[in-house]
């Protein structure tokens, strides 16, 4: 039944040069490009004061963008403001009404959109099932868990069927153990409804595990756009590297190019990969620490500074003559030793070139 | 106060109370010296062995007083803890014993035996006539009683109360004993008052006949003639409750929700209630629409018409009560405006709630709260005021005015007053209960969690244009009124001789310079030091009692907790009036005699402010993470090691912030004060509404606009060492503003 009574109407957004200024030094987002395709979960990640919060709420009308012009489908709805778009929001702190019922909280909007009084109830009845709250609608938002809360609020937010619905961190004030369970849910329904969703976090394991797509925010701009197997694999440059999962950055000269195909030497050791565009000449190179192969019969040398056991696997500190990095092994039966010499190579995908690093 | 949380056999604390009681029984003087509280003349003048100075041991050793003896035995006893270990159970047993018995023994010998004698016929009839009195408890008896006190508090935390905080028990224990003394004692004594008959038996037909007098509960009004005070005070009450809460909210949402550019200005309207004794205002509006006022002069010139005396009566007192207390309402509603999550907001308008809807059915609900608190208090202020029925009334007679004249009037009827104070204590009791039935238990916290970074939207076209007029009619209304003070001040007779002189400030104020040192001559010296005295003695230990109560509240959990916070509350639901008669009735008697004292105006301005206090210090204090305070108890600090250490020193701009408003307050303060005052210590504001009744004007105006000036000097001072807070929320206009 609530399949049938929540559809989607979604829409993609489209910024074109938007640039969002506050006061006059203040520059929160300056001069994007995003389109987010309709039906697809889009993330804004980045570090905090990227301006991944202002885009949002530009796409939800609080905020107006200072120039460029914003679409939903294809309305510009650039100077309209949050009441007129068709578009809802999640809160960070959920925003329910303290002094509304549970069930006032998901009609609130229904109210306002030309529904009739039964049919309101109806919908937002089937709001409540879809999220898992059916026989919740008479309480006060104080008197549910962190958890319900939020799906209080994600029901509001979809019952009205909106071109784009939009999250604002959602998972920041659930604990980790709901979270896993609270963004699947999110990404389920998401794709059973088709809904376009916009989605701001600035945790990298959260954007990749929920994202169609993920913009990678720095400094009021873009640094990346790409799929999570795009970002992991083949980030731009260090920033994004760093950012999303972590890598080590290692000088290294690029000895030939040959068919887009860069040899590569690092203290003698050659690799070949994807050249990306580069010349040959010095360069920088992003090895994630599971591509780092201990023990290789090929590689460059380095010394164990440091082995800690997690459990699932044994984590080292390797010290080179060209500086340390972090790299992981399998092996927790048989930990090697601090301080004793090992070889050093990569695992043959892996290795990436940075082209703007 | 200090306590140690080691094993060892000697504790300060214990010592310290032990040391003090036996102080207090041999060596100060057990009754009330007569010359103050603060004169040593008694050091000098036959002390100890006078009997009206002397210690209780040596009226004892003279064989006087004997009924006195008896405390000394908890005394004894409580020597016996002394060499024991805490955990001894013996320990806190002894001092448990010592204390209730000495404290219990000094209140029943305090109570049951007076000036006259034994207090009660029971007692004459048991053991015959007693043949000698006592007058009020000293420093004495004062030092003894803390001392028992603060025995037994230890007792009881000795036996694991409260984790055994000795800090903690014994704030809680003084809390307590303080404001059931002056708070709940005297109330109930008047209570009792109303009962009395002439001869001093109790009648419950005496009270029925004061109850239901004419002059109380008449409806004259009704067919052309005269209502009751009670009627009087109850719909003047509800309007001015009704008009200031919507005024004040008018001002904040300007303020908050506006692109008004002169915000600063208006919020500087908050400063104005404080700093401004409230019968000023109706000193003003006499002055523009007064028979001889400049409003009715010209529109009487304009029109040929006689002038009229419309003012005197509801008009007036409404009008000018409107105009003192919309400022408050203010106060109260700018920060539940200003604390509406913006997200709630942003939240309604993205469910496409357009403005109107959105404030309709989001932003003014969440005001609730707020809205109640303002009705509450500009209803019980137009209760307690005084001064304005007192200047404007003419024949509207309310129940504050007719408590003073049954008082100090020719007809001298205790009972008569005292029933008049329980039916005011009944409406504002009532509309404290009501304010807490219409909020119910639905929650209106806004701000849960982090992440609020939201702007407040602007008001909706239709709201803004009636808003806007109505503030700046109202607040053009108030610059005229306050300019009138000052303009009156300085002229010579007001709608009679409008030549300008400074007459007026030189006969309140002059000052001789003479080979001795400086004269003040002026008539107004008196008043003015006595008021910065008692205020300055105020100050301190309201914020001290204030600050401790809100500690308890917000950081301590015990039993009773609730109970503790009504009780501490409750005063802020006594009108002043009714705190005034209260206290006469019961510290003119032993064992507490202080009418007529600068004590029980110190006293009243404590009881009187110290839920300000509190309120100020749990809001700061909540503001303050629990975690701070449980850090510095795991690094071994006691729990008032860690009040004096960490909280205090953070609330350092709630504790000036406190201080100031109860100087200020006890500086403008009337409507306890006119019933406590003595010839001895008078202060500004009595002495300006006696100006005032004998047609003064020019002096009143005078003395009433030095006063807003040294208080305005006062407020800036502290904004200057506080300096203004922060809030880092985006605005409206993008910029970010510094608030």
């Amino acid at each position: 039944m609530s399949e049938t009574l929540i559809a989607s109407k979604a829409a993609p957004v489209r910024f074109e040069s938007v640039t969002k200024s506050f006061g006059r030094d203040v520059v929160a987002v300056d001069n994007i490009d995003l389109h987010v395709e309709a039906g697809k979960l889009v993330t804004l990640l980045g570090p905090s004061g990227c301006g991944k919060t202002t885009t949002l709420r530009m796409i939800a009308g609080l905020e107006m963008a200072t120039s460029g012009r914003i679409l939903i489908g294809d309305r510009d709805v650039t100077t309209l403001p949050a009441t007129d778009r068709d578009v809802s929001m999640v809160f960070q702190s959920y925003a329910l009404f303290p002094h509304m019922s549970v069930l006032e909280n998901v009609s609130y909007g229904l109210t306002f959109s030309g529904f009739s009084k039964t049919e309101t109830r109806d919908r937002a009845l089937a709001g409540l099932e879809l999220v898992g709250l059916k026989g919740f609608d008479a309480r006060l938002p104080s008197e549910l868990s962190g958890g319900q809360q939020q799906r209080v609020a994600v029901a509001r937010a979809l019952v009205l069927e909106p071109q784009v619905l939009l999250f604002d961190e959602p998972l920041s004030n659930l604990d980790a153990k709901l979270r896993r369970q609270v963004r699947e849910d999110i990404r389920a329904i998401q794709q059973d409804l088709g809904l376009t969703v916009v989605y701001v976090t600035h945790d990298q394991e959260e954007a990749l595990a929920v994202s169609d797509e993920i913009v990678v925010m720095r400094n009021a701009s873009i640094a990346q756009i790409g799929t999570p197997r795009s970002l992991y694999d083949a980030p731009v440059d260090r920033f994004v590297a760093d950012f999303i999962g972590e890598a080590n950055i290692l000088p290294c000269t690029i000895e030939g190019v040959a068919d887009d195909m860069a040899t590569i030497s690092i203290e003698g050791y050659k690799h070949t990969l994807p050249a990306r565009g580069l010349a040959p000449g010095e360069a920088k190179l992003a090895v994630r620490p599971s591509r780092l192969v201990i023990g290789a019969q090929d590689g460059f040398k380095a010394k164990i500074a440091k082995a800690t056991y997690v459990g699932v696997r044994m984590e080292y500190t390797l010290e080179a003559s060209f500086g340390s990095m972090f790299a992981v092994h399998d092996d927790v039966d048989t930990p090697l030793e601090v301080g004793s010499d090992v070889t050093v190579g990569f695992s043959q995908k892996g290795p990436v070139l940075l082209p703007e690093a | 106060m200090r306590n140690v949380s080691s094993e060892t056999t000697a504790h300060p604390a214990l010592i310290f109370w032990i040391v003090a009681g036996w102080v207090g029984f041999c060596l100060l003087p057990w009754y009330g010296v007569e010359d103050g509280f603060f004169s040593f003349e008694w050091l000098v003048d036959g002390y100890p062995f006078d009997e009206d100075y002397a210690p209780a041991a040596f009226l004892i050793g003279q064989g006087e007083k004997l009924w006195l003896t008896p405390l000394l035995i908890p005394l004894i006893i409580s020597l016996f803890a002394l060499g024991r270990k805490k955990s001894d159970p013996l320990y806190a047993k002894i001092l448990i014993a010592s204390g209730a018995l000495g404290f219990g023994w000094l209140i029943a010998q305090g109570f049951g035996i007076g000036i006259r004698g034994y207090n009660y016929e029971w007692l004459t009839a048991l053991f015959g006539d007693l043949g000698d009195r006592q007058f009020g408890m000293g420093y004495g008896a004062l030092l003894l009683a803390s001392a028992y006190l603060f025995l037994f508090t230890q007792g009881i935390a000795a036996r694991g109360a409260i984790n055994g905080d000795v800090f903690v028990v014994s704030a809680i224990g003084g809390v307590i004993v303080i404001v059931t003394v002056f708070v709940f004692f005297p109330i109930a004594k008047m209570l009792l008052a109303a009962f009395i008959t002439e001869e001093g038996g109790y009648s419950a037909s005496v009270f029925a006949s004061k109850f239901f007098d004419d002059r109380l509960w008449g409806l004259g009004c009704l067919s052309g003639g005269r209502c009751g005070a009670a009627w009087n005070s109850l719909f003047l009450a509800i309007t001015v409750g009704i008009l200031t809460t919507v005024l004040g909210l008018v001002f904040a949402l300007v303020v908050t929700r506006s692109g008004f550019r002169y915000k600063r200005a208006l919020r500087a309207l908050t400063v104005l209630p404080i700093i401004t004794p409230p019968f000023v205002i109706g000193l003003a509006l006499i002055l523009l629409f007064g028979l001889s006022g400049s409003v009715t002069q010209f529109f009487a010139d304009l029109f040929g018409v006689q002038p009229t005396r419309w003012l005197y009566g509801m008009p007036g007192v409404l009008i000018a009560q409107t105009l003192a207390f919309t400022p408050i309402a203010f106060l109260v509603l700018i920060g539940v405006v200003e604390g509406v999550s913006p997200s709630m907001e942003e939240a309604a308008q993205t469910l496409r709630a357009n403005r109107w809807q959105t404030f309709r059915t989001v932003s003014l609900p969440l005001m609730r709260p707020g809205l109640a608190n303002a009705f509450l208090l500009g209803f019980i202020e137009s209760m307690a005021d005084f001064g304005n029925p007192l200047v404007l009334g003419g024949n509207f007679d309310v129940l504050s005015t007719e408590i003073f004249f049954a008082i100090v009037g020719a007809q001298y009827d205790q009972g008569r007053a005292a029933v008049l104070a329980m039916v005011l204590l009944f409406f504002t009791l009532s509309a404290f209960y009501a304010q807490r039935m219409w909020l119910g238990k639905k929650s209106y916290t806004t701000v849960s969690g982090k992440g609020d970074a939201g702007v407040h939207p602007l008001m909706p076209n239709g709201l803004a244009i009636p808003v806007f007029i109505a503030a700046i009619t109202w607040g053009l209304f108030t610059v005229v009124v306050y300019g009138m003070i000052l303009y009156g001040s300085v002229v010579e007779l007001w709608g009679v001789n409008n030549t300008l002189t400074f007459k007026h400030y030189v006969t309140a104020f002059s000052v001789r310079f003479e080979e001795t040192g400086i004269r003040w001559t002026g008539a107004a010296w008196d008043s003015f030091w006595t008021t910065i005295y008692i205020a300055a003695a105020a100050a301190p230990l309201t914020a001290i009692v204030g600050l401790i109560t809100a500690y308890l509240l917000t950081r301590q959990s015990f039993a009773g907790k609730n109970a503790f916070e009504f009780g501490t509350m409750l005063s802020f639901a006594i009108p002043g009036t009714v705190i005034g008669v209260s206290y006469i009735l019961a510290f003119n008697v032993p064992p507490i005699e202080i009418t007529g004292t600068g004590i029980i105006l110190i006293v009243s301005f404590i009881f009187r402010n110290m839920p300000v206090g509190v309120r100020a210090g749990i809001a700061s204090m909540s503001q303050l993470d629990k975690s701070l305070d449980e850090s510095s108890l795991t690094l071994g600090a006691n729990s008032w090691q860690t009040f004096r250490r960490v909280i205090l020193p953070l609330l350092k701009p709630a504790i000036l912030a406190a201080l100031v408003y109860s100087f200020v307050r006890a500086m403008t303060a009337i409507s306890a004060v006119i019933f406590l005052v003595s010839a001895e210590y008078d202060m500004a504001t009595s002495y300006i509404i006696g100006r005032v009744e004998n047609n003064d004007y020019g002096l009143a105006i005078a003395y009433s606009t030095t006063l807003i000036f040294v208080m305005l000097a006062a407020v800036g001072l502290l904004q200057l060492l506080v300096g203004r807070t922060q809030i880092g929320r985006r605005t409206q206009f993008g910029a970010k503003e510094q608030t």
